[in-house]
């Protein structure tokens, strides 16, 4: 059996298990905790498609950043009142069910239907190599150097303007 | 790297601005009183912009591999919001002491708005309209509730936080629906291929969820809610910035988007979308000023009546339309500024005096601001010899040019309903009498800026050539 292949079971063995345990259990924080482990086996997916960048930035980003959102959320929130939400309103759930299936159709149409797009499969070799650190380095760089330095701008403004709002002084 | 040092050159008014964010940011860290210098940092910085702007508007280059573009539209644009933003922060030195938010960080971000306006103007790639959009909305956001213990200024910079991400999202699921479908997020390669890219039901989705979005940022109705209430809560020089300079930087894109139609003549299929909304907005945006006692709340009313205007030629979509509102908004820029800088003024504190009355009387107490305020409110009226007259005329000719006749109709219909409003601000001003005792809060810095405001109003209302001839170079 090939090696990538069972990596790849592995992986998406953890990535299922831990999200059907994540969304079956009663502690909110034990949920979270679930879900990193998920986005874990999910970057490893990743970096079998050969997409690194992804790979790190869906650690850093999802299971760093969005996480500690996620906790700080759920420390704010009361989430022992979460049960009654459903039980109050019957019509939530239902929704909550459709959107599901609704999605879930669409993935499955994606995976077993949908054809990409002309454009894309004439550089099936080259996209291999887009996901890499070093192409997506050059690209940013080169190409977007000016987007590259304005993100920089953006980000400072955030900032700024983050202080701004929460921790100025006014005599 | 680029290949070529002077692409760097032809970047300057951009290199200037970030490096003064970045200088002022440094004296805002080191200094104590960085607020009595920061100003005219930002003014210095801002005239050497849309000096260099102006001058430059012959040259037209794409950059940095089709990421930017320096010279022509994107050079009018940069003069007008470099100017407004001289004039804001003119009239804002004295302006924010009173209203207690007197700090260097105002001037910063208001440097960095301007920025993003920039980028937005001159951006030759999606991305970079994505960015400059939020670069200057995320500034707005923070000058909107720059002043934390206003529960006003809270109320605003929530309204817009929330209505303003939420147009974003419109924003960016358009433009995944155009690069998933176009392939590419540069403008021009969309631009030379609208014409087939129309046919593409996904390419047409994106673009009309792109065009939603920014129809929030330039405050047409049915995407006008979160208006009223931002520009009363807001600080009025921060309102005079977002109801001018926000807006000219929202229509440059929607005139970006639809270049094809003015250039290459495909045929204009979103001009129902435009005209509805332009309808809409204007009768809206006249109809409900008219109940409005708050001045800022019947200016921001008003500003949605001239979105509806401008709108008439984005439906139009010829190329002398598209001039027209060029014109229109660099006209319509000076009037709203030099209006919101006498609001400045007369305002006091905690918000108050910015009502119909507060204006009662403005004549026996200063006969220059009475004089200037009556010259704004015929100049947004329409009634010439103003600059306003001019900018309505350009529009509605590209109108009945395009078959549109039945739009300038309404245009004009609406128009007249205005009149009231803007014509009861001078019946106050001159013939009642006032009910407050109190005197107007002079300042030498907010009168220049509104002075200029004035003299740019006469000016281009007297010789519009001048203003037309320059926007028809930049345009070519």
């Amino acid at each position: 059996m090939n090696f990538t292949i069972l990596i790849f079971g592995i992986l998406s063995l953890i990535a299922v298990v831990s999200s059907v345990l994540m969304i079956t259990r009663k502690n909110a924080v034990i949920s979270a905790l679930f879900l990193i482990i998920n986005f874990f086996a999910l970057a490893g997916l990743y970096l079998l498609l050969n997409a690194q960048f992804i790979a790190v930035a869906q650690v850093i980003v999802y299971a760093g950043a969005i996480m500690v959102l996620f906790l700080f959320v759920i420390m704010l929130l009361k989430t022992e009142n979460e049960p009654l939400i459903f039980s109050q309103n019957k019509l939530l759930k239902n929704f909550a069910i459709l959107i599901g299936i609704l999605i879930f159709v669409q993935f499955a149409y994606l995976i077993f239907y949908a054809k990409p797009s002309n454009s894309l499969i004439q550089n099936e070799v080259q996209s291999v190599k887009i996901g890499t650190i070093q192409t997506i380095g050059r690209e940013l760089y080169t190409n977007y150097f000016i987007p590259f330095e304005i993100a920089g701008f953006l980000l400072l403004a955030a900032t700024i303007g983050a202080i701004i709002l929460a921790k100025k002084k006014f005599e | 790297m680029p290949t070529n040092v002077s692409e760097y050159i032809y970047l300057m008014p951009f290199v200037i601005l970030g490096v003064t964010i970045l200088i002022s940011l440094i004296i805002e860290m080191v200094s104590k009183e960085s607020e009595l210098i920061l100003p005219w940092i930002s003014i210095i910085s801002f005239f050497i912009i849309s000096l260099y702007s102006l001058l430059n508007i012959n040259q037209h280059f794409i950059l940095f591999n089709g990421m930017i573009e320096v010279g022509g539209r994107s050079a009018i644009f940069n003069f007008v919001f470099n100017l407004g933003a001289l004039l804001v922060t003119l009239s804002s030195v004295d302006y924010i002491k009173k209203y207690g938010s007197y700090y260097g960080e105002y001037f910063i971000l208001i440097q960095f708005s301007v920025l993003g306006m920039m980028i937005m103007a001159a951006a030759s790639d999606i991305i970079m309209i994505f960015l400059g959009l939020e670069l200057m909305s995320i500034s707005f956001y923070v000058l909107a509730g720059i002043n934390r213990k206003k529960l006003s200024a809270n109320e605003a910079s929530m309204k817009y936080f929330l209505l303003g991400a939420f147009a974003t999202g419109f924003i960016v699921y358009g433009i995944a629906l155009i690069y998933g479908s176009a392939t590419t997020t540069n403008i021009s390669y969309i631009v030379s291929n609208f014409s087939s890219l129309i046919h593409n039901v996904i390419f047409v989705t994106g673009f009309i969820l792109f065009l939603i979005g920014f129809s929030f940022k330039i405050a047409a109705v049915p995407f006008h809610m979160w208006v009223p209430d931002v520009y009363q809560g807001s600080a009025t020089t921060v309102t005079g910035l977002m109801s001018t300079t926000g807006k000219v930087a929202a229509f440059s894109v929607l005139i970006l988007s639809l270049s094809a139609v003015y250039f290459l003549n495909v045929t204009n299929t979103f001009s129902a979308y435009f005209a509805a909304l332009s309808t809409m907005s204007m009768l809206l945006g006249s109809i409900v000023a008219i109940s409005q006692k708050n001045l800022k709340r019947m200016l921001a009313y008003s500003s949605i009546a001239h979105a509806g205007y401008m709108l008439i030629g984005l439906a139009a979509g010829n190329i002398e339309s598209i001039e027209g509102i060029i014109f229109y908004l660099m006209v319509y820029s000076f009037i709203n500024l030099g209006a919101f800088g006498i609001i400045a003024i007369i305002e006091g504190e905690n918000d108050s005096r910015t009502d119909l009355d507060a204006f009662a009387g403005l004549n026996s107490k200063n006969p220059l601001l009475a004089a200037l305020m009556s010259l704004f409110m015929i100049a947004l009226a329409g009634i010439p010899p103003f600059a306003g007259f001019f900018g309505k005329y350009y529009v509605f000719l590209g109108a009945i040019k395009a078959d549109l006749t039945w739009l300038a109709i309404i245009g004009v219909l609406s128009s007249v309903i205005s009149v009231y409003f803007y014509l009861r601000v001078i019946v106050y001003m001159y013939f009642r009498e006032s009910n407050y005792n109190f005197q107007p809060y002079l300042t030498p810095y907010a009168m220049v800026s509104v002075v200029i405001c004035g003299l740019f109003v006469i000016l281009f209302g007297i010789i519009p050539d001048l203003l037309m001839n320059i926007i028809t170079d930049a345009i070519k």
